[in-house]
């Protein structure tokens, strides 16, 4: 085949007839003061990572609400798990239990055979 | 000694006067309690009311007019200290010990401003730059916007939703009120410093009102303010007694940070300490410390107990038209309780 130098990117869209919506279900299950986000980005602010590297939690959360998986293994990396963010959310969210629980999901290796 | 009247109001705020000269004019002997020295409790302090910029001097002006009446009786100065109901008579004892009793009895004790205190991560009592709304109204008032510093304030925040929408404080319900005052009070800033740079914090703006809306765009096509979603975090004094706050501006998604000479906090509206200690006292302590009436939607002046009626802030936060259209559904409660009994 010829090589024009380019290929076609993977839709960047969310489509919520196909995209795997169903993983967010068992966040909610495990960690029920997830569904009380309201996407204020308080967490995000006060982070400790992202002094030092870019990562965002709201954002990782609002990805996986939606479905969009992509990438969040390595992103979730990047948190230390300090739980800072559980003392300034207006709403009681455990964003740590979320972590946790979506490198479960992810299949992190790390965290496989650790009960939450 | 008793001395004895139709019906009795605790607090002296809009809600309290304008059911009392209701009252009054139907003919019945009114006693109007108030703690402090002075009837119109939070107007006081307040210049402009939103949406309209009317003077509240002048609203404080028509109000204590409405007191001027042969059958109203005003007593300042005196706390509530003790309600009781004996024999269908309700009776009311102040701290001095001075008894009253009545055949209704109207709980109008109103609000009181949240304690940024709590939310020790907003620097509020730590660092002189960080003020809360009242302290800015007073500075509005005296046309001398300064930083503790004495400086013309180039850069101001608002941050929204402090002591509200706060599981942390035990706030969950939404004041209704902060993001309109807001609005309203980064117009007048920029009215009195016309080049500062005025930014809102917010996590949902609720323009629920009339007039409410066309302000907030008019704050933003007139007025330059910038409006950034996402909640401050928190707060920190620099070197020079500025001030540092971290948010994450949540539309860009990436985190932020900046200088402010004054941070302002919009803190909430909280139950007051009477609305608190008199609705337990009653039995009609609702949630937050509110009192509770008996049916939201058709009786929402009437309690559990026959003669005692609620007005206004005593129940959730109001704004002022509504503080006062629910003071004379009250009036008109108490009229016909005192007809039928």
């Amino acid at each position: 085949m010829q090589n024009w130098g380019f290929s076609v990117a993977p839709s960047r869209i969310i489509d919520l007839d196909k995209d795997d919506v169903s993983s967010y279900k068992i966040i909610t299950d495990k960690v029920p003061s997830a569904k009380r986000c309201l996407m204020c980005g308080a967490c995000s602010a006060s982070c400790t990572s992202k002094e030092h590297i870019a990562f965002n939690f709201r954002k990782i959360h609002l990805m996986f609400r939606r479905g969009q998986l992509q990438n969040l293994s390595e992103e979730l990396d990047k948190c230390m798990l300090c739980g800072k963010c559980r003392l300034v959310c207006p709403r009681g969210v455990n964003a740590r239990a979320i972590i946790f629980n979506m490198r479960i999901i992810l299949n992190d290796m790390t965290y496989k055979n650790i009960k939450v | 000694m008793i001395i004895h009247f139709d019906v009795i109001i605790i607090g002296g705020g809009p809600a309290g006067i304008v059911a009392a000269n209701n009252i009054a004019r139907q003919g019945y002997k009114v006693l109007i309690l108030e703690k402090e020295l002075n009837i119109g409790s939070h107007i006081k302090n307040i210049k402009n009311l939103f949406p309209n910029f009317m003077k509240a001097d002048n609203v404080l002006y028509e109000l204590t007019k409405k007191t001027d009446h042969k059958n109203i009786c005003l007593e300042t100065e005196a706390f509530v200290e003790k309600t009781y109901k004996e024999n269908n008579i309700w009776f009311v004892r102040t701290s001095e010990g001075k008894l009253y009793s009545s055949h209704a009895l109207i709980l109008a004790t109103g609000f009181r401003i949240f304690d940024a205190r709590y939310k020790e991560e907003l620097g509020y009592g730590l660092y002189k730059g960080v003020i809360n709304t009242v302290e800015l109204e007073a500075m509005i008032m005296k046309k001398d916007i300064k930083t503790a510093q004495g400086k013309l304030p180039q850069k101001i925040a608002f941050v929204n939703c402090v002591g509200s929408r706060d599981e942390k404080v035990g706030n969950h319900y939404c004041s209704r009120v902060c993001c309109i005052n807001a609005v309203k009070q980064s117009i007048e800033i920029k009215e009195l410093i016309p080049d500062a740079e005025i930014y809102c914090f917010y996590m949902d703006i609720r323009m629920a009102g009339q007039f409410y809306e066309e302000l907030y765009r008019k704050s933003q096509e007139t007025y330059h303010v910038n409006y950034i979603r996402g909640r401050v975090s928190e707060a920190a004094e620099t070197i020079d007694k500025r001030i540092q706050i971290k948010a994450e501006d949540t539309l860009s998604q990436l985190p932020l940070k900046m200088t402010v000479d004054l941070l302002v906090l919009m803190t909430g509206v909280e139950a007051s300490d009477s609305t608190t200690k008199l609705s337990t006292q009653l039995k009609i302590n609702g949630e937050y410390g509110f009192a509770k009436s008996t049916n939201l939607h058709l009786s929402d002046n009437q309690t559990i107990h026959k003669g005692l009626f609620l007005a206004g802030c005593c129940k959730r936060p109001l704004t002022l038209p509504e503080t006062i259209a629910d003071a004379r559904a009250a009036a008109l409660c108490v009229v016909d309780y005192l007809k039928n009994n």
